[in-house]
């Protein structure tokens, strides 16, 4: 196989809104992964290109979490293939996972209730900071110099997502929409080609959706990020994504632009459920 | 109208910023918290800035008397383009940033605006909404890039855009910039505001550079203000007062401007500041207070116990002290001390350690708010203006502070009472026109310049202070006879601060009755204290617990309406909670927070229908506009109380004016 099956229809375009689709930024191939005796995803090929928003969708337990989980790196299938960037990648060690460009929310927050807003978007920089141990004990030197470097970084974020009120502000004290939006900026910090966001607008109200994918349009508009998002609200993936997979007791039942899939009769069929006679 | 022009002295506001530039080269001059750092610049470098942006503006071709539409938050770079637009001859018009398309719509018509500065994407959507039934504008210039990359530039310009075309074409237009600066004087233009209006459309206040110097010049001779002043930029650059503070005594002064990063960060950022001099509605002052208080509650009881003790010291000597009166020294030695460990403190969580004068204005302030924040030491004080006075009408002079007036006349204004009992006024500050609007600047303004303020009010005898009663169209008559003045109860009823808003209803009817909103914050941190579950704004607004708070504080105000024989008429006989808060969206009340009555009486009017028909509870439905101009509908089940009405005064005169008839 080539690096690279890029068929006509890969070409790069641009989007009704006038954003940009590049090539393929994700390939994954036949992959399947099992948990002991339980087969969590069945032999699910699809792709995610450069500058696209590209959504998980699929009933409870479909297997949405564990492909994304695959997708970052954090879970290894036992069969198929992973190509991210036009290369295979092996089984990583978490340090790396963090390094490759990858940037996550998670489905139950998980932040550092004790810590400010502005502490916690730090971290997502961690990973980038070079100063040794003693030298940011001390803040002295290179610390100080990359502190305010990075410090610059979070601000911007901070601006983007119209958070500047809470910069001081421990995260425990938060409403849950504003700690899901802290999420997203610790995720932004770590300035990722690929985003991945299970079920951002879980548990929101109607505002906050609103809010939610309003950032998450801007952050695929601004800083160019390809997005990968596991969603159950209909109405928002459909407006949000450019394309959809669809999965159903982890195999993958449908594939394409949100009106493909709507008119998809198997994807209909697992979410309306049919007549088993 | 021709005003006498001192022989020197700068006679615009860009004439005024060219002198700071030279005299104050190296002050601040203004500073914004951009990405969590304050940024400043000096008086040299705004300059810069400002003639970059006119140049920029002729550029692109704008022309004298165009009009130039300003719609954005407090910056920087919104007040440099009010002094560029003015700097081009044209004239600046700013707008409230938070108003819907179609009131856009309406003033961007009728001003003609030319050119429209935006202070983001969002309010560039709403311009372009606009456009759908006006098409005066031939550019939009944006301040904020993000999200603009998509839209047709054709016709639009990134402000530091226009700034870097104006440095580009400074040697081919300098000297067509400096032929229109000089042509600017007394008469010109300096600024049109639009008055939000509690009844009809909005009018255009055009006031000129005579109007806005005078005035800046006078009061700030009043309050000895200086170069040194720092002020904090908040409240919406539409309304006059901010233009007066930010822009004319700015500038006469040469004093710095601080730009919030947001509205959601102002108290944050009032606190990094500091301001030395600061104007605030009464709604802040009692949000801070409802604030400090709540948080008391949760203090531990050593805390607590020295904040009351401070405090219970400080209402009784603060006030005295700063007024110069004699003091014993002992409370002196404990008015120091409760500086040492409460006040001060307190002042700095407040961000008012170095405030030397504060005003308030726009609607009455609670005495017990205002003589909080007095025995603080915090020298606040009360003013009382309008948009077509350019602000001041009356001040209250240090020393000469109380909660019930609002002062003595500013100087240069003189102020009369008409016969029908209205406060007229004439001053140099007295607006030129309104915009496109002969009719109603001749029923306003009368030829020797008095101007009618609407309000019904009349001077102290003993200390030649003004006293405000109500909107003169507002007081009426009961349907016996008695006086109706509505503000004044409306007022006693929202000093408590579970009450955010109220609207007392009764003229020409036989008993007053009111609407009333809680106050979510107070309201709500009571719930939470008292394990009071509630899902949403409407269940807590009809809880029972809360109606019957509300009533104890209807009761309370009718004990005190009743004890003037005046107004006695006016005790609330039933009321109820209503169901949503007033909003400026839904057109309930103006953008500077002010009730529109003849509005909330025709979309509630099956509520007050309910109120006088004595039914307990009422089904009703209301159309709300959200945020983003969409309409819903929301449906309520309004609980209707009646309050304990308490006779006594009127009962009294009524039996007193019975014996008299029987004696004769």
């Amino acid at each position: 196989m080539n690096e690279h099956s890029m068929t006509a229809d890969l070409e790069p375009y641009t989007t009704a809104d006038g954003r940009r689709i590049g090539g393929v930024m994700m390939d994954l191939r036949n992959i399947t992964l099992r948990f002991g005796g339980v087969t969590a995803i069945k032999d699910i090929s699809f792709d995610i290109r450069e500058g696209e928003i590209r959504a998980i969708i699929g009933p409870n337990g479909a297997g949405k979490s564990s492909m994304l989980n695959v997708i970052s790196g954090f879970y290894v299938p036992q069969e198929g293939e992973v190509w991210f960037r036009g290369k295979r990648r092996p089984a990583l060690r978490p340090y790396q996972v963090a390094r490759q460009g990858i940037a996550r929310t998670f489905q139950n927050i998980a932040l550092f209730d004790g810590m400010t807003v502005l502490d916690n978007i730090m971290t997502g920089r961690l990973t980038m900071m070079k100063s040794g141990l003693v030298a940011q004990a001390l803040w002295w030197g290179s610390a100080e110099r990359e502190e305010i470097l990075h410090r610059e970084r979070v601000e911007r974020i901070i601006d983007f997502l119209e958070i500047q009120n809470l910069r001081k502000t421990p995260v425990g004290r938060l409403p849950y929409g504003l700690k899901k939006r802290v999420e997203l900026a610790r995720a932004l910090a770590a300035e990722p080609s690929l985003l991945l966001l299970d079920e951002p607008m879980a548990g929101m109200n109607v505002e906050e959706k609103e809010d939610m994918s309003r950032f998450i349009l801007d952050v695929n508009d601004e800083f160019g990020t390809t997005i990968a998002l596991i969603e159950h609200d209909m109405g928002v993936v459909m407006d949000l994504s450019d394309r959809v997979v669809v999965m159903d007791y982890g195999r993958k039942i449908g594939d394409g632009t949100p009106s493909e899939v709507r008119n998809n009769q198997a994807v209909i069929d697992a979410y309306l459920g049919v007549a088993h006679d | 109208m021709k005003m006498t022009q001192p022989d020197a002295g700068p006679r615009s506001i860009p004439a005024l910023i060219a002198r700071n530039a030279a005299t104050h080269r190296d002050r601040p001059a203004y500073r914004e918290k951009d990405l969590g750092i304050w940024q400043s610049w000096t008086w040299s470098q705004s300059l810069d800035e400002i003639r970059a942006l006119a140049l920029g503006l002729l550029d692109l071709g704008l022309n004298r008397g165009d009009h130039v539409a300003i719609i954005g938050r407090n910056r920087p770079a919104h007040y440099w383009s009010m002094v560029a637009a003015q700097m081009c001859g044209a004239v600046p018009v700013p707008l409230y940033q938070d108003a819907v398309a179609s009131e856009m719509a309406y003033v961007l018509g009728h001003s003609g605006a030319r050119f429209v500065v935006c202070g983001d994407q969002e309010q560039v959507d709403k311009v372009i909404e606009a456009e759908e039934s006006q098409h005066t504008v031939d550019r939009i210039i944006y301040t904020d890039k993000r999200g603009m990359r998509k839209y047709d530039h054709s016709r639009m310009t990134a402000l530091a855009d226009v700034q870097a075309q104006g440095r580009a074409a400074r040697a081919r237009l300098e000297a067509e910039l400096d032929a229109r600066i000089a042509e600017l004087d007394y008469d010109s233009t300096c600024v049109m505001l639009y008055t939000s209006g509690t009844t009809g459309k909005p009018k255009g206040v055009v006031l000129s550079n005579g109007n806005v110097i005078e005035t800046a010049r006078n009061s700030s001779a009043f309050d000895r203000l200086k170069a040194s002043e720092d002020i904090l930029a908040y409240l919406p650059m539409a309304w006059v007062g901010d233009f007066i503070f930010s822009v004319g005594q700015a500038s006469w002064c040469g004093f710095c401007v601080n730009c919030p990063e947001g509205s959601h960060t102002m108290m944050t950022d009032l606190r990094e500041i500091g301001p030395t001099y600061f104007f605030a509605p009464p709604r802040v002052f009692e949000g801070q207070l409802t604030s400090v208080m709540i948080r008391m509650e949760d203090a531990g009881r050593v805390k607590k116990w020295l904040f009351d003790r401070s405090m219970a010291l400080a209402r009784r000597v603060g006030p005295a002290l700063l007024d110069g009166r004699s003091v014993g020294p002992l409370d002196r030695l404990g008015y120091a001390a409760a500086r040492l460990f409460v006040i001060g403190p307190l002042k700095n969580t407040l961000g008012f350690s170095r405030i030397r004068v504060g005003y308030t204005a726009g609607e009455a302030i609670g005495p017990e708010i205002f003589d909080f924040y007095r025995s603080l030491g915090i020298n606040l004080k009360q003013l009382y203006g309008q948009t077509e006075a350019t602000v001041f009408i009356t001040q209250q002079p240090d020393g000469q502070v109380r909660s019930d007036t609002v002062g003595v006349p500013s100087p240069g204004v003189e102020v009369r009472i008409s016969d029908s009992g209205e406060v007229l006024y004439r001053s140099p500050g007295t607006f030129v026109e309104y915009y496109r609007n002969a009719e109603s600047t001749a029923s306003t303004k009368d030829a020797e310049g008095w101007v009618a303020t609407g309000d019904a009010g009349f001077f102290e005898e003993a200390t030649g202070h003004l006293r405000i009663i109500d909107r003169a169209k507002d007081v009426g008559k009961m349907a016996d006879g008695s006086l109706f003045a509505p503000k004044y109860v409306e007022n006693k009823l929202k000093f408590y601060p579970n009450i955010l808003e109220a609207v007392v209803v009764g003229n020409g009817r036989d008993y007053c009755t009111a609407l009333i909103n809680i106050d979510l914050t107070a309201v709500g941190n009571w719930a939470e204290r008292n394990n009071i579950a509630y899902a949403s704004y409407q269940e807590l607004a009809g809880h029972p617990q809360v109606y019957a708070t509300i009533r104890q504080h209807v009761e309370e105000v009718n004990a005190s309406v009743a004890q003037d024989p005046m107004l006695s008429g006016c005790q609330i006989a039933r009321f109820l909670v209503l169901h949503k808060e007033l909003d400026a969206d839904d057109g309930e009340m103006t953008r500077t927070r002010k009730i529109k009555r003849g509005v909330i009486s025709e979309r509630y009017a099956d509520l007050i229908d309910a109120l006088y028909d004595g039914r307990d509870s009422v089904r009703t439905e209301t159309e709300v506009t959200y945020e983003d101009g969409r309409k819903g509908k929301l449906r309520a089940t309004v609980r209707i109380e009646d309050a304990r009405v308490h006779p006594a005064a009127r009962d009294a005169a009524m039996q007193a004016a019975a014996q008299k008839v029987a004696a004769e």
